[in-house]
């Protein structure tokens, strides 16, 4: 399926209508087909789609065409605008506390990139801030979890707080906030298992962890590529942990990334990184317009 | 979305679903399109009739689109070894789906092999390993940061020379639109083809459930790069129903031959048009 540019779909439905003066409904009507279509291309939810409609169309009804453009130019720039505005206009940022360590932990689905971010995390935290973080090994499930974010800290030459034999997750996490301590590390990060979002011991074992580590900042861990139940999985994750906010993984790919709007539609929590590859330092801070243009196709 | 009539709710009722279950829009309306022709055609007027129906009518147009020959894993007993490469974007579920079908076969009674060529992500050998020793299967593996092509070729040498009912070869997560590391695949399968000209029996694409439309440019460039055979849905025990596979069966014919259904050694099932209809439809009728 090739990806028509938005932009000349729209110059192409509206060709045959108004010229300058008011945008019609006639004209938002048209428009809005191919709107919709683009953005359920790009995997935006259903529902979220609905609603960007519906605001889109009181947003650009009755509007005068601004010099410059032509009403399809007009229709594309309050879709531009009302898109960027909807991921978060500036670019946000991690919670600090007052007193060392600030502690984040990381959650998502299976397989998003969680304990790859741990690592990219601490990377930009030490060379942005000279940071001295502590990593700790929160997923006892996945085979080699602990052998993986134990390698990771020793690329980047940082300690791994870890148990090979504890099976209760906030008790780890308790016992290496400890060690943080004494060792006066600023950063914790934590990661833990992937798991299902309606999965209830697991989501239960989330909620402890949180209890004890009281972390200033719980992250979602999204893969771009997600579908239409990427508002399911926000939501469920945020319901149960009150996240902080989100990182975008995997948007090194060919996917157009709807999922960051559906995320943002559903939580209101700022996307605060992207992930851009596998290496450690492909780690980037999160661009509201880039992605609004991305979706769209532009 | 509740029953209320056959009438056009009700299907705008069902072509969301489609929607919502990541189907895509275009797969989408043909789909809804001709499960309407065919329910009128029926003249299903019941609850019962309509659920019926549309089932069967969706698994009639998906054993339409595919080659009959090819919709089950295929084995071949002749003795030789058979290879099946495992391939996909990173996260996917190819590591443990491995893990899996290494513990069917095993169950099964034949003798199985796994290859670690995953060389290159944090801990990926380690899981392989790891699986290994929980269903009781030889892996092979290299140095770390070794050509994985290397690791293939060792453990191709070996699967034969010890007359292995089945190798297993995992590889590294990779993006389909990464030039280079789509090459590193193309060599993986040249060197099984060295030492065993008619394999891979599978090249199998595994796609994570909770994919959205980019799952077709996967199946696609994928394809592409090293001719596949199916694919294996994972992740399906989630709130997601995979629901792109029927678009890329309708672009590709490719049949999706497993399922992922959670993070157990037993987690894994053949694919069934026919349960996965009545999935998809679940909460519409
Ligand atoms: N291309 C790309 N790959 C990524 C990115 N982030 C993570 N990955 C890869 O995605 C795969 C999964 O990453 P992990 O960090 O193991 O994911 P996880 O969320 O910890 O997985 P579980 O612990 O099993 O839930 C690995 O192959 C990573 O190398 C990214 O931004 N781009
Ligand atoms: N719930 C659920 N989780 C699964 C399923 N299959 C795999 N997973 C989980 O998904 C995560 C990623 O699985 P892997 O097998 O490591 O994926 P991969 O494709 O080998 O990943 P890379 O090698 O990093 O590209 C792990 O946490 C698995 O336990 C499944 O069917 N259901
Ligand atoms: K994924
Ligand atoms: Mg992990
Ligand atoms: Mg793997």
């Amino acid at each position: 399926m090739a990806f028509e540019n938005l932009s000349e779909r729209i110059q192409k439905a509206l060709r045959n209508l108004t010229g300058k003066g008011k945008i019609s409904e006639e004209d938002i009507n048209t428009a809005s087909r191919e709107i919709r279509l683009a953005l359920l291309e790009a995997d935006v939810n259903f529902k979220v789609v609905k609603d960007f409609i519906k605001k889109i169309k009181k947003e650009a009804l009755g509007k005068e065409v601004q010099e410059s453009l032509n009403p399809g130019q007009q229709v594309i720039k309050i879709v531009n605008d009302e898109l960027t505005k909807m991921m978060g206009e500036s670019a946000a940022t991690l919670n600090k506390s007052k007193h060392i360590p600030t502690i984040i932990m990381m959650v998502g689905l299976q397989g998003t990139g969680k304990t790859t971010t741990v690592g990219k995390l601490a990377k930009r935290l030490i060379d942005k801030d000279k940071a001295r973080p502590l990593l700790i090994a929160g997923d006892i499930y996945r085979p080699a979890a602990i052998d993986q974010l134990e390698q990771i800290g020793e690329q980047l030459n940082v300690p791994v707080y870890s148990e090979h034999d504890e099976k209760n997750v906030a008790k780890i996490v308790e016992n290496g906030l400890k060690q943080a301590d004494d060792n006066k590390n600023d950063y914790v990060i934590i990661d833990t298992a992937g798991r299902l979002e309606i999965d209830e011991p697991l989501m239960e074992e989330l909620e402890q962890v949180k209890k004890v580590a009281q972390p200033d900042n719980i992250l979602l861990v999204v893969d771009a590529m997600t579908g239409q139940a990427a508002t399911d999985v926000a939501k469920g994750f945020d319901s149960r942990l009150d996240i902080t906010g989100v990182i975008l993984t995997k948007l090194d790919g060919d996917t157009r990334g709807g999922a960051a709007l559906s995320i943002r539609a559903v939580t209101g929590k700022p996307i605060i990184y992207t992930g851009q590859g596998e290496k450690l330092s492909d780690l980037e801070q999160f661009h509201p317009d880039r992605m609004a243009s991305r979706i769209l196709g532009m | 979305a509740q029953f209320r009539t056959v009438d056009e709710d009700f299907f705008d009722d069902l072509e969301e679903l489609l929607i919502e279950s990541d189907v895509g829009y275009e797969t989408a309306e043909q789909l809804t399109t001709a499960l309407r022709d065919e329910a009128k055609l029926q003249k299903a007027k019941s609850r019962d009739d309509l659920k019926k129906v549309i089932v069967e009518k969706l698994v009639e147009l998906y054993d339409q689109n595919g080659d009959a020959a090819n919709e089950k894993l295929r084995s071949h007993d002749d003795g030789k070894t058979n290879i099946y490469l495992f391939v996909g974007v990173n996260g996917a579920g190819k590591t443990t789906t491995i893990g899996k079908l290494a513990k069917r076969f095993k169950d099964e009674g034949k003798s199985v092999l796994l290859a670690a060529a995953d060389t290159f992500r944090a801990g990926a050998v380690e899981q392989l390993v790891e699986w290994g020793k929980r269903v009781d299967v030889p892996v092979v593996t290299g140095k770390e940061q070794a050509d994985p092509a290397s690791v293939v070729f060792d453990a191709t040498t070996k699967a034969i020379a010890e007359h292995a009912d089945y190798l297993l070869v995992d590889t590294a997560g990779r993006l389909q639109n990464k030039k280079n590391l789509m090459s590193e695949l193309e060599k993986i399968e040249r060197t099984i083809k060295k030492q065993a000209p008619d394999e891979p029996t599978e090249t199998l694409l595994v796609l994570d459930g909770s994919t959205g439309q980019n799952a077709l440019l996967q199946a696609k460039d994928f394809d592409k790069t090293t001719k596949l055979t199916g694919l294996v849905l994972t992740k399906l025990d989630g709130s997601s129903k995979g629901g792109v596979v029927l678009a890329i069966r309708n672009e590709m014919k490719l049949p999706v031959k497993l399922v992922g259904l959670g993070e157990k050694a037993s987690d894994l099932a053949d694919f069934d048009a026919a349960d996965y209809a009545v999935g998809l439809f679940h909460d519409l009728v």
